[in-house]
């Protein structure tokens, strides 16, 4: 593999750690499978390519990238909610609306960023090659999301969160509004998914209305890729192991990919992220099994 | 002070399972008091204690504690007025977080949550004091998941939980059911220490007579729906599980299915 090609990789795995932060605060702290995520990237990337390009200011342009995917998480947990209807099913059919969205946010299938300034423009001027400058600027931004997302949930408002995901009936009697502490977090999650797709379109200098396929799939891998590599118990570990395993997962790919011998294309992708997820599903308890017997 | 006044609550309304499971039932417990609720399967104990939470609606009548009326409010709302202990160790608390965290949640129970660390210094403190006077050395070991401890430890913990926060009532939901006896003596004994100590207002449901008679000061026996038997004070110290047994008969001129009311 070569350098650019690693880097690429752990460039993209960066940008998926977002999406793999959103996934685990749905799936596994909410314990909400929420399928809004591949609405909501491609949402985040339109929103902010769009207002790049109009001239707005990238930061604020990202910001609304965030406010739009928090919305759309919003959308899920109220219908789910309000209408009493499966959180699956809630989130397929935000999922589907977002398509339509994103096709009027961006008025064609896809917008090109071609020269624009991103907010990644000024660090292009520290005379680091653009390989490497990407992935840096990628890695300070998830350290900090990630230091005020583990901050937030040891926070009472946070832990009220978690409480709603791991019991919500002591939650209750806790005195947590249950309903509204999950959409909240949803949003959130969805907010996280938003800003994936907005760096996404910056990196990558485009938003395309199918860049979100497959997005739930790609997430889901990095939160378990990440929790078989990370002790369990602590909430800080579970947050690092999602960054880790977006990354691992990209690196894991791109490697498959670089093998002559397995004679593998890039069209194959979807195949070996399928077998990617299952290996990772099956294999510990493949171990676990192993020990039980021995 | 708890009142409730003629509480009907009514299961599967207008359907052919409708079934009265509170009648009426009026009940005043001052504050301080330790009442003792007894009765056989489906006599309504533990819908009068859903009902005081919030879990089961009321069909008609009131509910007042600390002299608001929260009839209509849900449970989530009311949690500021009332702490419960359920009888699944697994129920009252998060297996999936820290034993300081399930603490640091009730610590803050009804009210406003906010972006301060849940952990705080403060609030750390008070909670290692109060797990130390457990005397079980779970103190050292507040990282520790709540889902490592055994059902004993984690209804200790749950009743310091419920008296982290202050409270107007205290519901315990046959809170030693699932416990081996020398855990549920354990915790039947801090129950009485602490309900003495901070001057607790308790409604604590029980299978057992013999228990409903040695704890609290007062004791309420409940059968279909309706309150047959309050006694507590004097006439209260001299009472025999075969004197409640008596009562029971004279009162509903049938027999008590032991089987179903636990005597030890």
């Amino acid at each position: 593999m070569s350098a650019i090609a690693f880097f690429g990789a752990v460039e993209l795995g960066l940008v998926y750690a977002f999406v793999a932060l959103g996934v685990y605060l749905s799936f596994r702290i909410l314990d909400f499978p929420d399928l809004t995520v591949d609405g909501s990237f491609p949402l985040g990337a339109a929103v902010a390519a769009v207002l790049i390009s109009g001239g707005y200011n990238p930061w604020l342009s990202t910001l609304a990238a965030m406010l739009a995917g928090a919305l759309a998480g919003f959308a899920t947990a109220f219908i789910s909610i309000r209408f009493r209807i499966l959180h699956l099913l809630a989130s397929i059919l935000t999922m589907i609306a977002l398509f339509s969205v994103n096709l009027r946010v961006m008025g064609r299938p896809n917008v090109a960023l071609l020269n624009e300034d991103t907010v990644l423009t000024p660090f292009y001027r520290f005379g680091l090659a653009d390989y490497l400058t990407r992935p840096l600027f990628l890695l300070v931004l998830v350290a900090i999301v990630s230091a005020l997302l583990i901050a937030f949930l040891a926070s009472d408002l946070g832990l009220a969160m978690r409480a709603t995901g791991a019991n919500a009936r002591m939650a209750r009697a806790q005195g947590v509004r249950v309903d509204r502490h999950v959409m909240s977090g949803i949003a959130l999650s969805n907010a996280l998914v938003g800003l994936a797709g907005a760096l996404f379109a910056q990196t990558n200098g485009f938003a395309d209305v199918t860049a979100g396929t497959g997005t739930i799939v790609v997430g889901l891998a990095a939160v378990i890729v990440g929790e078989t590599f990370m002790p369990r118990g602590r909430l800080a570990f579970a947050i690092v192991g999602c960054i880790l395993g977006s990354v691992l997962y990209r690196l894991a790919i791109q490697l498959a990919l670089n093998l002559d011998v397995l004679g593998l294309q890039a069209s194959d992708l979807n195949l070996i992220s399928a077998l990617l997820v299952l290996a990772t599903l099956v294999l510990p308890r493949l171990r676990k099994s192993r020990r039980a017997s021995a | 002070m708890i009142e409730i006044d003629k509480l009907a609550v009514v299961f599967n309304k207008g359907t052919p399972l409708e079934r009265r499971a509170l009648r009426n039932v009026s009940l005043t417990l001052r504050s301080g008091e330790f009442a003792c609720v007894i009765g056989s399967n489906g006599a309504g104990k533990s819908t009068l204690l859903g009902a005081l939470a919030g879990d089961v609606p009321a069909e008609n009548g009131r509910i007042v504690l600390s002299g608001r009326d929260v009839t209509k409010l849900p449970a989530e709302a009311r949690a500021g007025l009332v702490a419960r202990v359920f009888q699944d160790p697994l129920a009252g608390s998060c297996s999936a977080l820290t034993i300081g965290e399930n603490m640091a949640l009730a610590a803050a129970r009804g009210r406003r949550r906010g972006l301060s660390p849940a952990l705080r210094r403060e609030r750390l403190d008070a909670i290692v004091e109060r797990v130390r006077e457990l005397g079980i050395g779970l103190e050292s070991r507040l990282g520790l998941p709540m889902g490592s401890l055994s059902g004993g430890q984690r209804q200790a913990l749950a009743l310091v939980m419920a008296t982290l926060s202050p409270s107007s009532i205290v519901l315990l939901d046959e809170h030693t059911a699932a416990l081996d006896p020398a855990n549920a003596e354990f915790v039947l004994e801090l129950t009485a220490k602490l309900a003495e100590r901070f001057k607790l207002t308790v409604l604590m449901v029980t299978h057992s007579m013999r228990q409903a008679l040695d704890y609290g000061t007062r004791t309420l026996m409940l059968h279909d729906g309706e309150i047959i038997f309050d006694v507590e004070g004097e006439g209260r110290k001299d009472l025999t599980v075969e004197d409640l047994i008596d009562r029971f008969r004279r009162v509903r001129g049938q027999e008590l299915s032991e089987d179903r009311l636990l005597v030890g």
